[in-house]
């Protein structure tokens, strides 16, 4: 019963923010969304939260800091003063590294710089969060629908494989040749979708299981693809495929300011996207199949959805999303395929789209910290030697403190107040 | 009565169906193995394939045409589709068995008649001992699955725990200078990710599959951070382990086939044995295993009885924190002698696809592991005959195998009802 209760209120709040006319402007949609109840704040003191415990281990972890702690209760300031120079060293590295570099700025403002070094910071950011917004939003969609994609790495794969495929193979003119090239990473990222969701709505196989498989395969799919003749790059001995021809890549963005400054179409994209997804999933009847279906497939099968016909479609949906995102990947930075080209973005994206708690401008915003966390986090390894693993650990502990306002409440003493959480109807288990 | 009137329906209901899942399965299984007794006929050498028994290919074998070998075992398994269809609901899963087991050793005549000279022969001694091996870890995560999701509480972070477990164990067995201190350390590891899986999905109420996913990153973060910042540094002085040690149980060591895989073990192989058993005794011959059973599918009714739900369930998952662990000391004390970001590759999804495959139960994730770990091993050996097939295309085989095997043979299964939901009392 206590299960019943909580997805009809759940219901009820999110039919009742439905019912409100959403802001026209960027502007209005970013105030309305920091004026929707504490959501703002539990995530502002989660981040906070999980990079004080980023601090401790960074402490901990440190050689230096370390050999104060024989002689700690002698002289424990040591100790304090010692972690704080490192703590606070490797955060300041961090904001540099993701959102900008204050010597930069003055460098650049007295003529003595350049303003490549001023925008790097924010290019950086922007360029690790297209895909990571595409990728959680494939997540973020199936979640809506009551479907856990953990898939989305292999449907990433596979999309980055399609779109590279066809930025090398098909001799296209520019413009065109881009635009099918992203077509290209939709559809095969989608096809890898669709059969989990085909599985799950004819046999029942669980889709947590078959996306985890269909993860590997795609895997070993590629490890495979980019050494066969015609892929690989002939003048390279190691497994990489040719590049991209220059007509399908995306066009860097700011180019014209330094080449270093990645920041390219995919971004553009990744925001007509999310903005697709946000009208689809509030204003279409496939939205609203797909959000029924995800809080209560039982119901909506009685009212009448093709429930089965609905998780086909949003898989094929969501991986359609993943691809995408794999294909900004091989078509804007990355340009040949390797073993790694998509890193962990796909994984990455269950935590982006858990974050912006399964909504297309969440899961837009938390791409943009994730983003900026990658970016200042490849500084801080640099200049603090910190590792990169720390930034994973930090993403981690966000979402943790995200999904379980109860404990962010209960370590902040926060007066009760109504916190969304993931609203939909997952708690229901397997 | 209720029990009477379900069957009463279910009879009823018989003769409209005339297509049941078995001869739904039937026909596939005659269509697999002609497909298997043309193609796999077509492809095959007239080279003898030759099986042996024993761990290594030199040795007795029984040997036969490649080719024939082939054409006769795929249409063994065509024949036993066809009894499936003509033989209503007897002997399903024998006939099942053995057509799988048919177009299997059909596929084996093809890939054997065309290796080279003296590679010929698959040993299946060493197959059977590799995978059981590579079946351990799963085994042991799986149990760990059980444990946590028979009291409703889904364990996702089955491979957070296996690092942390494998994590803990090179680094503990290092200073300490013992396996067995690794092999410790290695279950509080495990037990550190299931204390933040059981506090935070019992007591504070995040949603469970959430919660495993985003532990697994955080395990995967810490240990590779911790490498990073340790292991990395200095290999001698953290990351270099011994090996377990390995126990032959004299006599039955010998047996074939199963002496090697069984009786020529270490302590993770006896340790699973003991484990599934009495996990198996306890889930269903005891208090504690009837309490955990009715927490796991009705927590309001066992708490009317006064089943502490909640203490029963942080008691469950924090010992199924400490049998990951042990099985994440696998990854470092036998499989390798050291740790790495990320050893355990997906392998506690895996586990977890076994708990499901498995149906909750510890024999059935067994087995259903064990199918896993026979899977890789004939990967393995199909790799070491030189198999024109792509060593990638091999190497997807168990995660294929398991796909097939979870739409098409195990059909809808059913967890445990309250899985997943959080408790609150009152």
């Amino acid at each position: 019963m206590t299960e019943q209760t909580t997805a009809t209120a759940e219901d009820l709040a999110a039919a009742g923010a439905d019912q409100l006319p959403p802001p026209k402007t960027f502007a209005g949609r970013y105030l309305s969304t920091l004026w929707t109840a504490n959501t703002f704040t539990v995530t502002v003191l989660a981040v906070l939260l999980a990079l004080v415990i980023g601090g401790i281990l960074i402490a901990i972890s440190d050689e230096s800091v370390r050999a104060t702690t024989s002689y700690f209760f002698s002289r424990p300031s040591d100790f304090f003063s010692l972690s704080w120079d490192k703590v606070s060293d490797a955060y300041a590295q961090l904001f540099k590294g993701s959102i900008v570099d204050p010597a930069a700025v003055q460098a650049a403002a007295n003529g003595t710089g350049k303003w490549e070094r001023v925008f790097f910071p924010i290019s950086e950011t922007l360029t690790y969060a297209a895909p990571l917004a595409l990728t959680g939003l494939a997540f973020a969609l199936a979640f809506r629908g009551g479907l856990f994609n953990i898939g989305v790495q292999g449907q990433a794969i596979m999309g980055a494989v399609g779109a590279a495929l066809a930025g090398f193979l098909l001799p296209l003119p520019v413009g065109i040749h881009l635009v099918v090239a992203l077509i290209f990473g939709a559809a095969v990222g989608g096809a890898w979708g669709f059969v989990p969701g085909f599985l799950k709505a004819r046999t029942g196989a669980h889709e947590v299981i078959t996306t985890i498989m269909l993860n590997y395969v795609a895997l070993f799919f590629l490890g495979w693809l980019i050494v066969q003749k015609g892929i690989q790059d002939p003048e390279r001995s190691d497994a990489i495929s040719k590049p991209v021809d220059g007509s399908a890549q995306l066009t860097h963005l700011l180019g014209f300011l330094g080449p270093s400054l990645r920041v390219n179409l995919g971004i553009v994209v990744a925001i007509l996207v999310v903005a697709a997804v946000a009208w689809m999933l509030r204003r279409s009847t496939f939205g609203f199949e797909l959000r029924a279906v995800g809080l209560n497939p039982e119901a909506s099968r009685t009212a009448g959805i093709g429930v089965g016909s609905t998780y086909v479609l949003v898989m094929t949906a969501a991986g359609a999303l993943a691809g995408l995102g794999g294909a900004t990947i091989v078509m804007g930075t990355a340009v040949s395929l390797t073993g790694a080209v998509i890193g962990s973005v796909g994984f990455d994206g269950l935590l982006v789209g858990l974050l912006g708690r399964a909504k297309p401008w969440g899961v837009f915003f938390a791409a943009l910290l994730f983003g900026a966390l990658q970016a200042g986090g490849n500084r801080m390894q640099s200049f603090s030697g910190i590792s990169l693993e720390l930034v994973g650990v930090i993403q981690a502990l966000i979402v943790i403190f995200v999904a379980a306002p109860a404990l962010v409440k209960t370590v902040f003493r926060l007066k009760p107040a109504k916190v969304s959480g993931l609203g939909t109807g997952m708690s229901k288990g397997w | 009565m209720t029990a009477s009137t379900v069957d009463a329906a279910q009879v009823v209901a018989e003769p409209t169906q005339w297509w049941s899942r078995q001869r739904k399965i039937g026909v596939g299984l005659v269509a697999v193995g002609l497909v298997a007794a043309v193609l796999f006929g077509a492809l095959a050498s007239a080279q003898s394939a030759e099986f042996t028994l024993a761990e290594t290919i030199s040795g007795s074998a029984v040997g036969m045409n490649g080719r024939v070998g082939a054409i006769v075992f795929g249409v063994i398994a065509a024949l036993a589709g066809g009894a499936m269809l003509v033989a209503a609901r007897r002997w399903v899963n024998w006939l099942l068995g053995l057509g799988i087991v048919a177009t299997l050793i059909s596929f084996l005549c093809w890939q054997l008649s065309q290796a080279p000279d003296s590679l010929n022969t698959i040993a299946l001694g060493s197959v059977a001992r590799s995978s059981v091996t590579l079946a351990l870890p799963l085994v042991l995560g799986a149990l760990a699955g059980v444990l946590c999701e028979r009291s409703a509480v889904i364990n996702v972070a089955i491979e957070g725990q296996f690092l942390m477990g494998a994590f803990a164990a090179a680094m503990f067995a290092t200073l300490a200078g013992s396996v067995w201190i690794g092999i410790l350390a290695a279950g509080i590891g495990g037990l550190i990710i299931a204390l933040l899986l059981a506090v935070l999905a019992i007591r504070f109420l995040v949603d469970q599959v959430v919660l495993g996913v985003v532990l697994n990153v955080f395990a995967l973060g810490l240990t590779g951070f911790l490498y990073e910042q340790l292991m990395a540094k200095d290999q001698s002085r953290y990351n270099q382990p011994a090996f377990v040690p390995e126990w032959d149980i004299p006599g039955l060591s010998k047996i074939p086939l199963l002496g090697p895989a069984l009786f020529k073990g270490n302590i993770f192989l006896y340790g699973a044995i003991v484990l599934v058993i009495l996990i198996h005794v306890g889930l269903f011959y005891t208090r504690w295993g009837l309490r955990t059973r009715a927490v796991g599918e009705h927590p309001a009714a066992a708490d009317t009885l006064g089943v502490k739900v909640l203490a029963l369930r942080y008691r469950n998952v924090l010992v199924g924190g400490l049998v990951a662990g042990f099985g994440g000391a696998y990854f470092t004390l036998l499989s390798t002698t050291n740790f790495n970001k990320n050893m355990t590759s997906g392998l506690g999804f895996v586990a977890l696809a076994a708990l499901i495959f498995g149906r909750w139960s510890p024999i059935g994730s067994m087995l259903a592991a064990l199918f896993f770990g026979f899977c890789s091993a004939l990967a393995v050996s199909l790799g070491s005959i030189n198999s024109p097939i792509p060593s990638g295309f091999l190497n997807m085989l168990p995660y294929i195998a398991t796909i097939v095997a979870v739409a098409g043979l195990v059909g809808r299964v059913r967890a445990p009802a309250a899985d997943g939901t959080p408790y609150i009392k009152g």
